[in-house]
């Protein structure tokens, strides 16, 4: 409980501050390219903030996020694992009588999969935040017309298939990545390689599951 | 006492270990001799489970290792602790956490039993005030002190010690020793070490196994080695100038 609770601060927790920037950034940018986007001057300047909105709940704040957390907590998660295999500390934990894998693993994925719906909601928040931010700054829409668009049409099913969407990921970016720490053997350089690897596979199987999910669900 | 008996091990098509077959004394200092690559480290992983032997039996204190289920094996290393060639400490953890562990894990005691426990075997290592210091903050003899009070922290009935000596310098190797040897006696606790130091051999071999290409070449004790007659272990043991001037002395005299 108290490994899982450690975990929970150390990968999620930890997490907030590159999930806030780069969720501003993303919902800026995203503004921006709908705005460029918009050449026809009978649509209404709102529709960026739902185009904004809904790239965000559905793509963006769930797979993108997925996909650089794949990187961040991923290859935490195969170095950490990866310089205990290699140091003999897991071996030491065997000795001990302990099952190193559910000690060491386990707290991991819950803790990535239970963070990972809550870093997506916050990516959300701030991605609008940030498209309210550059959008009025660029003289593309006004902050009412924005936060009109933000709640036109708004389908409270994209947050549940986003949700169910992170809670796969988080699962794959936790065990993938575990996996190819407690299987490493060697040195610092195989572990080195064991991260890069984790984070390819990783990536590759966040989108096959993106594929498959969106197909399923939506 | 731990009894081996013919014990094979093979990687792939390599065999590393070929019919091995010794018995480990209660309260001796049981020394795993050989060069490196000849299997030390092998035995002694195959010895406590960390590698699947191929054939063979082993036996702790006549209960088979072996053949026991998964849970019992998990049960019976409750009695065993293991000072690994590194140390092996957990880098997350302060000296004091790390020798605390185990029983955090396993004992029932409560908090001021357990610190009890800890502060003895501190002290019992020497390192009474390095408690709140991090593995990164402290020196090789002082790792493998702290790898020492965690194997003991448990009150093991088998202590294993890979290479405790690789790394530190003679004085500290002779106080490592000195610590394991006191540490076997003391609790009268089987003890095997695996060595190529033949300071360690010549100050604490009470029972000594000398292994060359995974191969049981000679068994005896730190008494019969300079005087043996085994062409592979004269090889190993006078490789050392200090060791080859004190036989020549003994011929001349």
């Amino acid at each position: 409980m108290k490994q899982t609770f450690n975990e929970i601060e150390n990968l999620g927790v930890n997490s907030v501050g590159i999930v806030t920037v780069i969720s501003i950034f993303m919902g800026g940018i995203i503004t921006l390219q709908v705005a460029y986007n918009m050449t026809n001057p009978l649509l209404p300047t709102y529709l960026i903030g739902l185009g904004n909105r809904d790239t965000l709940i559905l793509e963006f704040s769930s797979t993108i996020l997925a996909l650089i957390m794949a990187g961040k907590i991923g290859s935490n998660i195969t170095s950490e694992i990866g310089s205990m295999k290699v140091t003999e500390q897991i071996d030491s934990l065997e000795i001990m009588g302990v099952n190193s894998a559910s000690y060491l693993i386990l707290p991991k994925i819950i803790a990535v999969v239970m963070m990972f719906p809550l870093l997506y909601i916050l990516s959300v928040f701030f991605g609008l935040i940030g498209g309210m931010i550059v959008g009025p700054a660029v003289g593309a829409v006004t902050v009412t017309d924005y936060l009109n668009g933000v709640q036109y049409l708004f389908n409270p099913y994209y947050i549940t298939f986003s949700l169910i969407k992170c809670l796969v990921f988080g699962f794959l970016i936790a065990s993938i990545s575990a996996f190819f720490g407690y299987t490493v053997e060697g040195g610092a350089f195989d572990v080195g390689s064991a991260s890069t690897r984790a984070v390819v596979n990783t990536n590759i199987m966040i989108l096959v599951w993106d594929l498959i999910l969106t197909q399923l669900l939506l | 006492m731990i009894e081996i008996k013919n014990l094979y091990k093979s990687f792939e098509q390599k065999e590393v270990l070929k019919n091995i077959s010794k018995v480990f004394n209660k309260g001796e200092t049981n020394l795993i001799i050989g060069r490196s690559g000849s299997g030390k480290t092998v035995l002694l992983k195959s010895i406590v489970g960390l590698h699947e032997i191929d054939r063979g039996q082993i036996l702790y204190d006549n209960r088979d290792f072996t053949s026991m289920s998964t849970k019992l094996r998990k049960k019976l290393r409750r009695e065993m602790g293991m000072v690994f060639q590194g140390g092996a400490l957990f880098d997350s953890l302060t000296v004091e956490e790390n020798i605390r562990f185990p029983l955090d894990m396993f004992s029932v005691l409560t908090p001021s039993e357990k610190q009890k426990q800890v502060d003895f075997c501190l002290e019992r290592v020497n390192i009474a005030d390095a408690n709140k210091l991090s593995p990164s903050e402290i020196s090789g003899g002082m790792k493998k002190r702290v790898a020492i009070a965690r194997a003991i922290v448990m009150n093991p009935k088998y202590l294993f010690c890979d290479e405790p000596n690789s790394g530190l310098d003679p004085e500290t190797s002779l106080v490592i020793d000195e610590l394991i040897h006191s540490i076997t006696v003391d609790l009268q606790i089987t003890t095997i070490i695996n060595t190529h130091d033949m300071n360690s051999v010549m100050e604490i071999g009470d029972n000594i196994l000398f292994i060359s290409d995974g191969e049981m070449c000679w068994e005896g004790n730190r008494k019969d080695i300079l005087h043996t007659e085994n062409q592979k272990l004269q090889e190993f043991v006078f490789a050392n100038k200090q060791y080859q001037r004190i036989r020549d002395d003994k011929i001349n005299q």
